[in-house]
């Protein structure tokens, strides 16, 4: 099995200064990941779609550019993947569902926009959970993408496809969206870097929603480094989407190489065996990565978030409450399918009822319950309180401490199918990456070593709103100590 | 038309939901254009087509004209939040409606009515409005449709809903709450609000009372009333079908009813077992719109005169009764009476043109000769019937009055002539005249009668009248 | 298998219904125990005393974003009409509407 995993990866940064250069064709790069995918993409099925005959135009418009001497963007050439769940200007963007199996939007997404802006090669769309919601990637209608590391094991989710893309060095950077630990998890699982932005720090617009107030668009790479070159690229104010930041940001980059001198990094005791389902050897690993912090200066304590003992019950609340009513759409009035009936309503409950998959449904129920009347009190006004309760505990924290630090997933990557039919235990995977999307704090997962069964693992870096820099600033030197 | 109610001790309760279109360029969410009439799905883009992946960007200028009619309202502006309104219809791109629930923007005001009484406001917030559905089939109602068209032109249209509470006593004060409310509208140019377009769309929720009774019955919500008459006769036609039920000892069940024009009676709407439960939650995709002091400060400024204070203004200056006040402001003409009068117009000639002679328009009319054709006619030198010559032509091309009496021939018969006249009459009439004396008024006319034939209709009645009055009191 | 007492197959049914999906006998029976479980587990939640904890439905304060009221671009109906499933006259066609009107 050896080369599904390289050796090593080269850098998005270092792809882009060849390319920018001259010194390497776009083309050339381009032509280099589509023969990685060719080999191991069977096995692994990270895409639901290639596009490489317009990955193939992009490139040699780039290499045109360059040659007449045009600057392109921190990205010149760069093959990036795009998680099907962000719409993408006449390419079929499906989030894994059937219900849009075919649906072609008339726009990109403004982070797809900013990309192409950048001068990155978008080479196809990722698999995922249906519409995002799973921690596995086996909720896709298209079939479940396998973890480049053991394909008998889950990649994470929900966006496998692209942490797995990544991992098996189909691309060097890839995009995801994390609702609930969506992107780190998955990047724990798969042993790359994932990042979730400040909420409203990375623009929702062409995200197909999941649930509105969690969800954030972020990068896949192989270093911390590339995760924030893609973060500054994709981030920024974006006046289509009314939750977005219009502070600019500080750049990402500034305080990287720093070090962590005097830093003081809370551990968030709850998350290292406080809740129940945090396995044994993460929290060996991520007690490692504690000591290399403290070896490098930084000023280590634990710390307690006691409102992080509501939070999987708070997410699973609010988010299918969101979902419930951001699915709706769904119809087969407009676009995607359309399974006839004799009325308007036996349309509507053909259409969904096909084209949704049991996961979905299952969170459409759950919302729709817990948003109904004589049941919003007890439930969703409760998650959204508990909601408030973390939030304070955080600013807490936060007046004392620059980072907080937990592992990401409470477990390696795990075989597939081992937990599809019980949705609690799987639900129990973004234990720790949930209290970050509850708020809107960014939070990176950095590889950190790996399992007895050889898996990797990943350590979570949380940071307060905005507070990119400093996060990136320790992510980094973890990484450091890590190699 | 109304009167079973009042007669069988029953008391009528309206509360009115108005949907008001507003006049921004684009829609409320998106720059989609805000216009009426063009090909179907040609005004749209993600946002209002419900696509996956659009968000919601809301439309400063459509908050402030809610704003601005909030304060016209006298209700107070909040900090708003807004809502999802979640139900299945093929109208609304997203399934859900984006709309203000707990949180509105204005909430707490009053509307008075010409007549002075006060209706108060519960809210006015800001919603969506939703895309248009035409049902395709042999009755052209949505019953006997085979299948029905969606055109989302329309949806995301701003919409502001303003909600009265049950105050409304009689279908007059539905009828005149819902034209003055109409009429602040369009002082505040925040919408073009014809009601036969559907830029203003009023719910009526109705239900009846026994007099002396303190507690609301069952409501019915009356939707698709397109003119103030179908308002008055929906209300009407729903409040005696409550008397009735109740009457049968039965009462009327809490529901959506649609008022049929052509068969003068509402029904009932659709069954929504399932419908009722909106399942409203706050937007997340749009953030609370929280006004500043200074931005009401502001809107309070730019606030223009309002009807009902227009209307106290043109009584105090005119004395004219509340009816013709009313009509006046409704016309936009009081600015012009307040010029007409400030020149020298007789206030009770002034009114009386503007009610009876001036409904289609002021033409070529100058303020200065109203004023002076008013004084004309107000010392007799014309007859009320030659003003409003006068004024006919004064509206045609313009001119003076005095030039035009003297072109028409105008120039009124003097009171010495008129004695003349009326001396000559008793001396021929003395039988007539003795009747007159002893107080029968009927022979008033045939005096007053004689000298305008005699004058072809150029004395003026008054002066007549005033004539016969004194000679009258010599005979005594 | 043990079954939740935090929501019966009849509320399932009803929500599937306000959802518009369509459940076999056997799915609601599955789709109940498994929405029982998540609903148990919210307990800890439900049984929480927060009556002087604001509810907190944005993640960060942002307030008054607003767009100025200008137009941009719109799609043509060529943009979007070739995705939809059934099309009249540049229309949207749905099958016939019940339960509008007696
Ligand atoms: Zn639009």
């Amino acid at each position: 099995m050896s080369g599904m995993v390289p050796e090593q990866y080269q850098s998005a940064s270092e792809i882009a200064e060849l390319v920018a250069t001259g010194e390497v064709s776009a083309i050339e790069i381009l032509e280099r990941y589509l023969n990685q995918i060719q080999e191991y993409e069977k096995d692994v099925h990270a895409f639901n779609l290639v596009t490489i005959n317009e990955a193939r135009a992009v490139a040699q418009e780039t290499d045109k550019l360059i040659a007449r001497g045009v600057t392109i963007g921190p990205l010149a050439g760069v093959p990036v993947a795009i998680k099907d769940n962000l719409c993408t200007k006449g390419i079929t963007t499906t989030a894994s569902s059937k219900i849009l199996e075919s649906w072609k939007p008339p726009y990109d997404a403004t982070v797809v926009k900013k990309l192409k802006e950048a001068g990155a090669t978008i080479v196809g769309k990722t698999n995922l959970d249906e519409f995002a919601m799973g921690s596995s990637t086996e909720n896709s209608a298209f079939g479940p993408t396998r973890n480049p590391h053991d394909i008998s094991c889950v990649p994470g989710g929900s966006s496998g496809g692209s942490a797995a893309a990544v991992a098996a060095g189909f691309v060097p950077i890839a995009i995801g969206s994390d609702t609930g630990g969506s992107i780190r998890q998955p990047a724990a699982l798969c042993g790359v870097v994932g990042v979730k932005p400040t909420y409203g720090g990375v623009s929702r617009y062409g995200l197909l929603a999941f649930a509105s107030s969690l969800d954030q668009v972020g990068p896949f790479a192989t270093s911390v480094k590339d995760a924030a070159i893609v973060h500054e690229v994709i981030g920024g104010y974006d006046p289509l989407d009314s939750t977005s930041i219009k502070q600019a940001p500080e750049s990402f980059l500034d305080m990287f190489d720093k070090g962590i001198n005097e830093l003081k990094v809370g551990v968030i005791s709850e998350l290292m065996g406080g809740i129940d389902g945090v396995t044994h050897e993460v929290i060996e690993q991520t007690n490692k990565a504690v000591s290399a912090l403290s070896n490098a200066g930084a000023i280590v304590e634990e710390v307690s978030l006691p409102a992080a003992l509501y939070c999987l019950s708070a997410y699973y609340l609010i988010a299918p409450a969101e979902a419930s009513s951001n699915l709706s759409r769904y119809d087969g009035v407009r676009y995607g399918l359309r399974v006839e009936g004799a009325n308007l309503n036996e349309m509507n409950v053909n259409t969904r009822t096909e084209g949704f998959g049991d996961e979905v449904k299952r969170r459409i129920m759950l919302g729709t319950y817990a948003l109904s009347a004589g049941y919003y009190d007890a439930y969703y006004g409760k998650a959204l309180k508990v909601r408030r309760l973390l939030a304070e505990n955080f600013a807490d924290l936060y007046k004392d401490y620059d980072v907080l630090l937990s592992p990401t997933s409470p477990c390696t990557a795990f075989k597939l199918g081992a937990k599809v039919n019980d949705p609690m235990m799987m639900y129990v995977n973004d234990v720790c990456t949930i209290p970050s999307n509850l708020v809107g704090h960014p939070a990176i997962s950095i590889p950190f070593g790996s399992g007895k069964d050889g898996m990797p693992i990943g350590v979570q870096i949380l940071a307060p709103p905005m507070k990119e820099p400093v996060m990136y600033q320790v992510a980094h030197a973890l990484e450091k100590a890590s190699q | 038309m109304n009167q079973v109610i009042f007669k069988d001790n029953w008391e009528l309760i309206v509360g009115l939901e108005v949907h008001v279109e507003l006049a921004t360029q684009t829609k409320l969410f998106c720059g989609c254009l805000n216009q009426f009439g063009n090909e179907p799905n040609t005004n749209v883009c993600p946002v209002c087509l419900g696509l996956p992946g659009s968000l919601p960007v809301v439309n400063q200028k459509a908050v402030y004209f809610a704003m601005r009619l909030g304060r016209a309202l006298h209700c107070s502006v909040n900090r708003s939040v807004f809502a999802r309104k979640n139900y299945f219809y093929p109208d609304m791109p997203k399934d859900y409606q984006i709309t203000q629930y707990d949180l509105p923007t204005n909430l707490e005001g009053y509307l008075e009515l010409p007549s002075g009484k006060t209706i108060g406001i519960e809210r006015a917030h800001i919603e969506e409005d939703t895309g248009k559905t035409t049902h395709i089939g042999t009755s052209g109602r949505i019953s006997g449709a085979d299948y029905s068209l969606v055109d989302y032109n329309r949806a995301g249209i701003p919409l502001i809903e303003i909600v009265s509470k049950p105050e409304i006593r009689t279908i007059e004060q539905a009828k005149s709450y819902v034209s003055e409310l109409r009429s602040i509208i369009l002082a505040l140019e925040i919408s073009d609000a014809k009601m036969e377009e559907g830029s203003i769309r009023v719910d009526a929720n109705v239900s009846v009372r026994e007099v002396g009774e303190n507690n609301l019955r069952t409501r019915c919500e009356i939707k698709n009333v397109n003119s103030l008459k179908s308002l008055g006769r929906a209300i009407n036609y729903e409040a005696n079908r409550h008397i009735s039920l109740y009457g049968n000892g039965e009462s009327p069940r809490q529901e959506t009813r649609h008022w049929d024009e052509s068969a003068g009676r509402t029904r009932t709407g659709r069954s929504k077992e399932d419908a009722e439960d909106y399942r409203y939650f706050t937007e997340p995709d749009l953030v609370p719109l929280n006004p500043s002091e200074e931005t009401i400060t502001k809107i309070d400024q730019e606030m223009p005169e309002l009807p009902s204070k227009r209307r106290k203004d043109l009584a105090n200056l005119t004395g004219a009764k509340s009816s013709d006040v009313a009509l006046l402001v409704e016309r936009n003409h009081d600015a012009f009476i307040f010029d007409v009068i400030e020149g020298g117009g007789v206030p009770e000639q002034v009114v009386k043109h503007m009610v009876n002679n001036l409904s289609a328009g002021l033409g070529e009319l100058s303020t200065e000769a109203f004023a002076q054709l008013t004084q004309m006619e107000n010392k007799s030198e014309i007859t009320s019937t030659q003003a409003k010559k006068i004024l006919g032509e004064l509206v045609k091309s313009g001119g003076t009055p005095a030039e035009l009496a003297t072109e028409l021939g105008f120039e009124a018969i003097g009171t010495k002539e008129i004695e003349n006249l009326v001396d000559q009459l008793i001396n021929d009439h003395s039988d007539e005249w003795e009747r007159f004396c002893l107080g029968d008024s009927k022979v008033q006319g045939f005096f007053v009668g004689q000298v305008m034939k005699s004058t072809s209709g150029q004395a003026d009645g008054k002066v007549i009248n005033q004539i016969l009055n004194e000679r009258s009191i010599d005979n005594k | 298998m043990k079954m939740s007492d935090s929501i019966s197959s009849d509320e399932v049914k009803h929500v599937a219904n306000l959802a518009r999906l369509r459940l076999t006998s056997e799915e609601l029976e599955i789709f109940t125990e498994q929405l029982g479980a998540v609903l148990d587990h919210a307990k800890d939640v439900e049984a929480l005393k927060l009556d002087d904890v604001e509810p907190m439905s944005h993640p960060l304060p942002i307030e008054n974003t607003m767009r100025e009221d200008i137009p941009s671009p719109m799609l043509k109906p060529s943009d979007f009409l070739s995705e939809a499933p059934v099309v009249e006259g540049g229309r949207f066609l749905v099958p016939k509407i019940l339960g509008e009107e007696s």
